[in-house]
């Protein structure tokens, strides 16, 4: 699957042009540029406050900059009618932070939501595609019958990742997909999504603070700082930069630890 | 994306089986695979790209077995082979719903409403025990909460209530005018209006209202605390959630019911006189003169009286149901209804334990 042949090659997945987002009077972001192209792994990364989370939720839709334009594949997110515009939100899937699990369904039902709404796959299709993603992201047959309030942290996440992939995206966008996890769930879980990427040929955006998640699965890391991306280049290169934020953000103590694990990386 | 001529029997494949690609023309392409002789010889080299979805249509397609002719990729034949592997072990699926399963039901509803009663009495023994606490610590009052809650279910609570009011005043009396013009005994609409409204539906209309606005809220808040752990943060800092939560809800309601049932009581008579003055010509004077006369003041008291015991019995449900929800929506959604029935129900019950027991006051011969 990783040898298909790119059909948008020349499109970027995501692209986002000149992007303000003010609220109140505090601008967020000023003048924002990024361009991520098919089957890149990209982290954001950026101080606290610095409107990580609110740059995803603009390329999710979910608000509106002030001003510039978010483009998916290609057509600007907001362009088309209703139906144009569902069809665009189903070609990307989302793993929020908490998981944002239905409560009220079980985990079957979760990864299954997306494929009943979309009203074109059999029940029996949609049982095996739900066994089939769940088997991806490591989840027992057992546990599809249980409900989110009985999930573990690490289960949640991987429930969300598999309810993310119901309707095969192109885009996967993941909110600190490893916060809240011990070291050894968190490194499981990054395997786990750079195996979906291998298999998959996903194109991957990941907000994270975690310096270790970063180094395991970024191809690109993207600096949010000063209400624009500073720098957009893998990681080698971003941590040679000379600017307070990186020498801040990478020179930690935990830092320095998680760079000398990864250091095959950054040869 | 099919393409299998007559009499050849290769089928061909070709395109993008993916969702996206798929979803438009799903329905000719179901057609088209299940049309294909079970023999057939496939050809999924000119594929480009697919995805799970592509394969359970295509395994599907093929009866859930490998075609005995089949040439394809080795990156495709993987997609296919993991999907098939786990189409192999389905799900199980949710136990279906029995005879025994009703009798268990019927018995978790019994076991339920004794678990029900149980908690309650805790939960009013606990607010006892409160109390008794906080007379010999004055100082621990929750005086703040209980303000903010009074402001709340009272004040707030006061336009609605007046609205209620003055439109169920004129309604009733408005039709009591009719009957009584025919027998031409216009003025014992004052009678009528007085007892009626003063005793009987002032409280009770409260109660209704005030058990849908505010008992529902009360429910939602501490259900809502309870799935984000807000209650167990506080037991953890050592502080009595019934102390804290509970209580400034009791409290708050037990002052405001009352004065809400006057405020709402009032109302329903301005509504009624306003009727009573465009429908009987009856003079506001005349009204106001009558109504002390007719209404023994023994009634007003029944009636704060109703107030004070709805609006505890009101709080304490609310809160008993609240503390209950489990941590998903679906249970917040049952509590809160369940706690505005209940309390709905409760009230009209205690009315009538009411009714009877002051049967012999403040009625009129």
């Amino acid at each position: 699957m990783s040898a298909h042949v790119p059909t948008t090659a020349t499109v970027p997945v995501l692209e986002l042009r000149d992007i303000v987002t003010c609220f109140g009077r505090n601008r967020v972001h000023d003048g924002l540029n990024l361009r991520v192209e098919q089957g890149e792994m990209v982290a954001l990364v950026g101080g606290s406050g610095s409107g990580k989370t609110t740059l995803l939720r603009h390329i999710i839709g979910l608000t509106r900059p002030s001003a510039g334009t978010v483009a998916l594949f290609g057509e600007p997110l907001f362009d088309g009618g209703l139906k144009a515009q569902r069809a665009r939100r189903r070609r990307f899937g989302v793993l929020f932070q908490q998981g944002a699990l239905f409560s009220a369904l079980n985990v079957a039902q979760n990864i299954g939501f997306p494929l009943c709404e979309l009203g074109v796959a059999s029940e029996a299709e949609i049982s095996e595609l739900v066994a089939l993603k769940m088997h991806m992201v490591g989840l027992e047959p057992e546990h599809a019958l249980l409900m989110p309030a009985e999930l573990s942290g690490g289960m949640v996440k991987r429930v969300a990742l598999a309810r993310a992939l119901a309707l095969e995206p192109e885009l996967l966008l993941l909110d600190e997909p490893t916060a809240g996890l011990d070291p050894e769930r968190s490194s499981a879980f990054v395997a786990l999504i750079r195996t979906l990427h291998a298999t998959l040929g996903l194109t991957v955006v990941l907000v994270t603070h975690d310096i270790d998640t970063l180094a395991a699965l970024s191809s690109k890391v993207a600096v949010l700082a000063e209400r624009r991306i500073i720098s957009y280049a893998p990681l080698a290169d971003t941590i040679g930069l000379d600017h307070p934020f990186i020498h801040h953000f990478f020179a930690g103590e935990q830092g320095a630890r998680a760079l000398g694990r990864h250091r095959e990386v950054l040869r | 994306m099919v393409c299998s001529g007559p009499g050849t029997s290769t089928v061909t494949l070709y395109g993008e089986w993916t969702l996206r690609r798929l979803q438009p023309e799903l329905k000719h392409l179901r057609a088209q695979l299940d049309a294909q002789d079970q023999n057939a010889a496939w050809d999924l080299r000119n594929v480009q790209r697919l995805d799970s979805f592509g394969a359970a249509l295509l395994w599907h397609g093929w009866g859930r077995r490998w075609p005995e002719r089949l040439e394809i990729g080795e990156a495709l034949r993987g997609v296919i082979v993991r999907f098939a592997d786990s189409a192999r072990q389905p799900l199980p699926s949710a136990p279906g719903y029995t005879a025994g399963d009703a009798l268990v039901g019927l018995g978790r509803v019994a076991f339920g409403f004794f678990a029900h009663g149980l908690d309650f009495v805790r939960l009013l023994g606990q607010l006892v025990l409160d109390m008794l606490y906080l007379l010999l610590h004055p100082r621990e009052w929750p005086l703040k909460e209980t303000s903010a809650n009074l402001f709340k279910v009272g004040v707030k609570a006061m336009p609605v209530a007046a609205l209620v009011g003055f439109l169920i005043g004129v309604v009733l009396s408005y039709l009591s005018a009719l009957q009584l013009k025919a027998f031409g005994a216009d003025i014992f609409i004052v009678h009528i209006l007085g007892l009626g409204i003063i005793r009987e539906l002032g409280p009770v209309l409260v109660s209704v209202l005030v058990a849908g606005r505010s008992g529902s809220a009360m429910t939602a808040q501490l259900g809502v605390m309870r799935v984000t752990e807000e209650i167990d943060a506080l037991s953890a800092m050592g502080i009595s959630r019934t102390q804290r939560l509970v209580l400034p809800k009791v409290l708050a309601l037990s002052l405001a019911m009352p004065l809400l049932v006057l405020w709402t009581s009032l109302m329903a008579l301005l509504g009624g006189m306003v009727s009573a003055w465009l429908q009987l010509d009856l003079s506001f004077a005349y009204f106001i003169d009558t109504l002390p006369r007719v209404v023994p003041i023994a009634n007003l008291y029944i009636a704060l009286a109703k107030g004070v015991v709805f609006g505890v019995l009101i709080a304490l449900i609310a809160c008993h149901f609240g503390l209950r929800v489990q941590p998903n929506t679906e249970s917040l959604s049952t509590h809160t209804t369940a706690s505005v029935v209940t309390a709905i129900t409760m009230v009209i019950l205690v009315d009538a334990v009411f009714a009877i027991a002051t049967r012999s006051i403040g009625l009129p011969g």
